[in-house]
């Protein structure tokens, strides 16, 4: 079986699609066109080739992922888009969210045109570029988001620059609502989280770390809630990463405010403990929170206020992160990583696998409105077939993404992406 | 982390990065060795030939002339050769990184590097990437760490009143950018003072700073009331622009200590800065001039603390290969 094999049959496979609430073992199968249908192709028309047999593993709508850095154009000293799509599709990953701070940044139907261009190169998973709500991200004047809507933005976003000036916001708002355009926000009040580098708290205050105190993000998702209110915007919260964050939201959609929000997988895990010792791989942002916070994001995950788990996948050059702390860039390089991460809340019975399982599939595609992520007849076929088996040690070095920035190294894992298919087409197979 | 960072297989010396977690009878060894070089430090010669062969290189990424001086005079009086780099205005400005920096050093078969970096974990990161054979000393790194600049403190400290369980020591002024704040407070606390207070306005706090285990005073006069020590700390000016504070009138209005503030304290309380002072801010002249002033004293143990540091810590290294 070569890549690009149109797969027609995946037999006898535990298929876990939460859209449709199906967790058993059946043979699915793919039509001509690569969609899922309901009816066997004829017998003798299929040969082996275009069948996996999937006994013992799983078979799940392919991930889509909100927020993942392919670094290309403009930064291609740190990844590009052929490694990082090799790294996303290994992690079964069929659909990507790339922010708009590339270079130039993704504020023209031009640099999505030079994406797309880079991209039909290679094997990539679909890419969804986010368009940047200001010109050059700068927060002084909008972009023409009507046309980056028309070039296939799903949403226009700010990246991780916070847009302090509330009049602006407002705008962007109100101009992303007159153009049926979502919004993707990143919570973080500029002035609170002025250099800072960590969690403001007992840790950041030992270590001498200047930090970024939770009031940054819970100032930022009051302002932007008040905002939506009055503008009526649909509104994406991005990275949330505080107890109190997750609270606002979740009071926000109990009142009906268009929203929805997700988490970076890293944050499920890591706390400002782990900064202890200065590693430069734990400099991220938002910053790594305390336990309390930890817990509650898992929390919300699992009673719904979170409705998707990202990445956050940020490659960087190996230099970008040999410096002091403070100094180095922030992010982590986490795609290689990403599906045994999410799964191993299931296996540490902090979150059930459907619930995890809908935060990576269909809950973040329908949140960049695609019905992708599900596995139901006339669904599209993008589809991760796991080995759930196999225990392994995570090695940066063995790793697809060209980023070894990564805080994972040597933890152990359970669980191995062994095929990706893109509208039933082969386009990864582990060896 | 620094633990293992810092002390080798045997438990000895191996980097000198931070004060926090050092055992106490590692400090208190520390301290006794210091007490044994202050004899060196008086006499005619003032040289032992504990570190001849060695080269130190005194790597100042920020502007010093207090703790470059004394970690010199103390790498000179144990006959190790120094070299004295001032990188912010050299290397660094050209746009070579601190790694290449560093690579360059060892090239040179440096022994020992001392360090001081406006970052915070700037040793830390030095000690993970040095060649192995290679000491680091903490010489300041941002806001997280001065480790000699607080045992030469509480070196001071001891030789005036040895009984820490029975001291009660108040740290006065920017708690929250001082890297000598935070490791004076482990090293009190190591040392099981009685009570450690900390004295400023909450802009001036690193939030949470009780979990250093520290008494917190918003007061000065309150915060000075049975004191033994009054540590004052210095005022940066730039804390006026960056609205940690109105002004430096106020400041010294509220904080400064005064003849007449510190008669609130014990009577024979000591009164330590560890420089330079900024007189009529952080404390009146006649104060700072008092007999119970041992600010200069201060400036000379530093020396001794410097020597029992830098030899602990090469004491057992190969010679470089």
């Amino acid at each position: 079986m070569t890549l690009s094999t149109s797969i027609r049959i995946i037999r006898n496979g535990r298929v876990i699609d939460p859209a449709s609430h199906v967790d058993a073992v059946r043979d699915l199968y793919i039509d001509d066109n690569g969609l899922i249908c309901q009816n066997c192709p004829e017998e003798g028309s299929v040969s082996g080739d275009h069948i996996i047999d999937a006994t013992g593993k799983w078979v799940m709508p392919g991930l889509t992922d909100l927020c993942a850095r392919f670094r290309e154009p403009g930064h291609e000293h740190k990844a590009d888009i052929y490694h990082e799509s090799r790294a996303a599709l290994a992690s079964g990953v069929t659909s990507v969210c790339i922010p708009p701070d590339t270079e130039p940044v993704i504020d023209s139907p031009a640099v999505i045109d030079l994406i797309q261009q880079k991209s039909d190169c290679h094997i990539t998973p679909r890419i969804f570029t986010l368009g940047a709500a200001t010109v050059g991200l700068k927060s002084e004047k909008l972009s023409e988001i009507a046309a980056l809507r028309d070039a296939g933005c799903p949403a226009v976003s700010n990246a991780g620059l916070p847009v302090s000036d509330h009049r602006m916001m407002r705008n962007i708002m109100d101009y992303s609502a007159s153009h049926g355009m979502k919004v993707f926000l990143y919570a973080q009040e500029g002035y609170l989280a002025h250099h800072g580098c960590a969690h403001e708290g007992r840790v950041a205050s030992r270590m001498g770390l200047a930090g970024i105190p939770a009031a940054s993000e819970i100032i930022s998702i009051t302002r932007d809630l008040a905002l939506i209110e009055i503008t009526g915007v649909e509104a994406h919260f991005c990275r949330l990463s505080t107890a109190q964050g997750v609270r606002l939201i979740e009071d926000a959609r109990r009142h009906g405010l268009p929203i929805t929000a997700d988490v970076a997988a890293h944050q499920l895990f890591l706390t400002e403990n782990d900064i202890i010792g200065f590693d430069s791989n734990l400099h991220v942002l938002p910053p790594l929170r305390s336990e309390s916070d930890r817990d509650a994001l898992r929390q919300g995950v699992i009673d719904g206020t979170i409705s998707a788990i990202c990445s956050d996948h940020q490659p960087h050059e190996t230099d970008a992160k040999l410096a002091p702390f403070a100094e180095t860039e922030p992010g982590m390089s986490t795609m290689d990583a990403f599906l045994p991460l999410v799964l191993k809340l299931a296996t540490d019975d902090i979150v059930p696998l459907e619930t995890l399982i809908s935060c990576c599939t269909c809950h973040p595609a329908s949140i960049v409105g695609k019905t992708s992520g599900q596995l139901s007849p006339g669904h599209v076929a993008d589809i991760a077939i796991l080995d759930p088996e196999p225990e392994w040690i995570y090695q940066t070095d063995q790793g697809l993404s060209r980023g070894k920035n990564s805080p994972f190294n040597g933890w152990s894992f359970t669980g191995r992406i062994s095929h990706t298919l893109l509208a039933g087409r082969l386009c990864y197979q582990r060896d | 982390m620094s633990l293992s960072l810092q002390l080798d297989a045997s438990g000895d010396l191996k980097h000198f990065l931070t004060v926090e977690g050092l055992p106490y009878e590692m400090l208190v060894s520390i301290l006794d060795t210091a007490e044994s070089m202050t004899g060196v430090t008086v006499r005619s010669i003032k040289k032992v030939p504990l570190l001849r062969g060695k080269t130190i290189a005194n790597l100042f990424f920020e502007p010093s002339t207090r703790t470059r001086t004394t970690f010199e005079l103390a790498a000179k009086r144990l006959s190790a050769d120094v070299l004295n780099i001032a990188l912010d205005s050299a290397a660094t400005l050209k746009g070579e990184s601190l790694l290449d920096t560093l690579r360059n050093l060892e090239a040179m078969y440096v022994d020992m590097f001392v360090v001081r970096h406006s970052h915070s974990g700037t040793a830390h990161f030095i000690a993970q990437h040095v060649a192995p054979h290679i000491r680091v000393v903490n010489a300041g790194d941002g806001r997280h760490a001065h480790p000699t600049q607080a045992l030469l403190d509480v070196f001071t400290i001891r030789r005036h009143k040895p009984d820490f369980g029975s001291l009660c020591v108040a740290i006065v002024g920017d708690i929250l950018h001082s890297r000598v704040a935070r490791s004076q407070i482990h090293a009190l606390n190591i040392l099981l003072t009685g009570e450690v207070r900390v004295i400023a306005p909450r802009t001036l706090l690193p939030v949470d700073v009780e979990s250093f285990g520290v008494r917190v005073f918003y007061d000065l006069e309150d915060g000075l009331r049975d004191v033994d020590v009054v540590i004052m700390l210095r005022l940066q000016h730039e804390r006026m622009q960056s609205g940690h504070l109105p002004s430096e009138y106020e400041y010294y209005h509220h904080y400064g200590l005064t003849r007449d503030r510190l008669q609130i304290a014990k009577p024979d309380a000591l009164v330590m800065h560890p420089g330079p002072i900024n007189r009529g801010v952080e404390m009146s002249s006649s104060v700072a001039d008092s007999p119970q002033s041992v600010i200069l004293e201060q400036v000379s143990h530093g020396i001794a603390i410097r020597m029992a540091v830098m030899s602990m810590a090469l004491a057992r290294t190969p010679t470089t290969p």
